[in-house]
């Protein structure tokens, strides 16, 4: 599987990573909606690091569409709230 | 909270997939989509420029504020020497608003220094991808029949198109954070043209508006500190006597030697 990080670039991720990367996923998520900043921060900061860490970084010249795409590394919680959440920018 | 929510991958991934299908154009040919990438390096390039641009913006605000705040801080002291708290008061008080000021303009700064660093990232890799797609295609259309090549080139212009969205939406962000911040840069700009930082030796009654909201913006303990600060400089001393005679709106010659009180 091919997971981009938004504004970083691409890695490829066993199904195993994915699907810890999905529940904390759904962990950040959560924390939106629970309004707690501090929870949304240290999933989405675990997401990001076993990303980084476990995945495979896809060179500049490789050209893969991703299967999963996270959002940018410095995004906000204000952003995520607004962005992640039924009544976000694009509405279930 | 109503709704149900997404995975965060499962709403950025469908802003994507919106931000592809609103680029492909299913008539346009395998060599116009190979223009349209470069079209979209220039833009990125155009938007590291803007960031640029409002920097300079900001940081040349930022040097004018300085100046007012050494300015001011000789005017109060000026004020304090000849007798004038009030004066000086008012001057500290500009004084420690334009500091505030300031310190969000630097920060704003380095914001948008950050910013412009993330887009020279993104215009580098999504060059790279765009020449290693111009490769591909050669090398596909000479190994591959016409239909073959037609499906596989598109594989690979929606890979690139996903690396364009990805820089598109970066550029996004950085316009949104360097329009709040020339809305911002534009608000401390009327507060300039209304003279907030200029000469208050000028002054009539002082007592404008300006004056008011900044008296009410407060940080009054700390006008306090530096009044009480700069008396101590001068020699007045923490406990010196109130002036008994404050000529408002007559300052006397600021600065004259032998007003101040040794």
């Amino acid at each position: 599987m091919i997971v981009r990080i938004m504004g970083e670039g691409q890695y490829r991720l066993s199904e195993e990573t994915i699907e810890r990367v999905n529940s904390l996923d759904n962990a950040a998520v959560a924390a939106v909606e629970a309004n707690d900043e501090d929870a949304f921060h240290t999933a989405f900061e675990e997401l990001l690091d076993m990303i980084r860490k476990d995945g495979e970084h896809l060179g500049d010249e490789e050209i893969e569409s991703s299967d999963v795409i996270v959002p940018p590394a410095d995004t906000s919680f204000e952003e995520a709230a607004a962005e992640f959440t039924g009544d976000g920018l694009i509405p279930d | 909270m109503a709704g149900m929510s997404g995975r965060m991958s499962t709403v950025i991934k469908a802003k994507v997939s919106k931000l592809l299908d609103r680029a492909e154009d299913p008539g346009e040919t395998l060599d116009y989509s190979y223009q349209k990438q470069l079209e979209s390096l220039q833009q990125v390039k155009k938007g590291i420029a803007d960031v640029v641009t409002a920097k300079k913006r900001l940081g040349m605000q930022a040097s004018k504020l300085e100046q007012s705040v050494l300015k001011l801080d000789t005017q109060a002291r000026q004020a304090l020497a000849a007798g004038n708290e009030e004066l000086a008061r008012t001057a500290l008080e500009r004084k420690q608003f334009a500091q505030t000021e300031l310190q969000s303009l630097d920060q704003q700064v380095a914001e948008l220094q950050s910013q412009q660093d993330k887009l020279i990232e993104s215009e580098k890799r999504l060059r790279t991808k765009i020449e290693a797609f111009r490769t591909k295609k050669e090398v596909i259309k000479a190994q591959y029949s016409a239909a073959e090549a037609q499906v596989r080139i598109s594989e690979a212009a929606t890979g690139v198109g996903e690396e364009m969205a990805d820089v598109g939406l970066a550029m996004q962000r950085a316009v949104d954070k360097t329009e709040n911040m020339k809305a911002r840069a534009s608000a401390v700009e009327e507060l300039e043209a209304a003279g907030t930082f200029e000469d208050l030796t000028q002054l009539g009654e002082g007592q404008d508006d300006i004056d008011r909201q900044l008296a009410q913006l407060g940080a009054g303990g700390m006008v306090d500190d530096d009044l009480a600060k700069m008396k101590a400089e001068l020699g007045m001393g923490p406990s010196a006597p109130e002036p008994t005679q404050l000529e408002a709106g007559a300052p006397g010659e600021p600065g004259e030697p032998g007003t101040a009180k040794p």
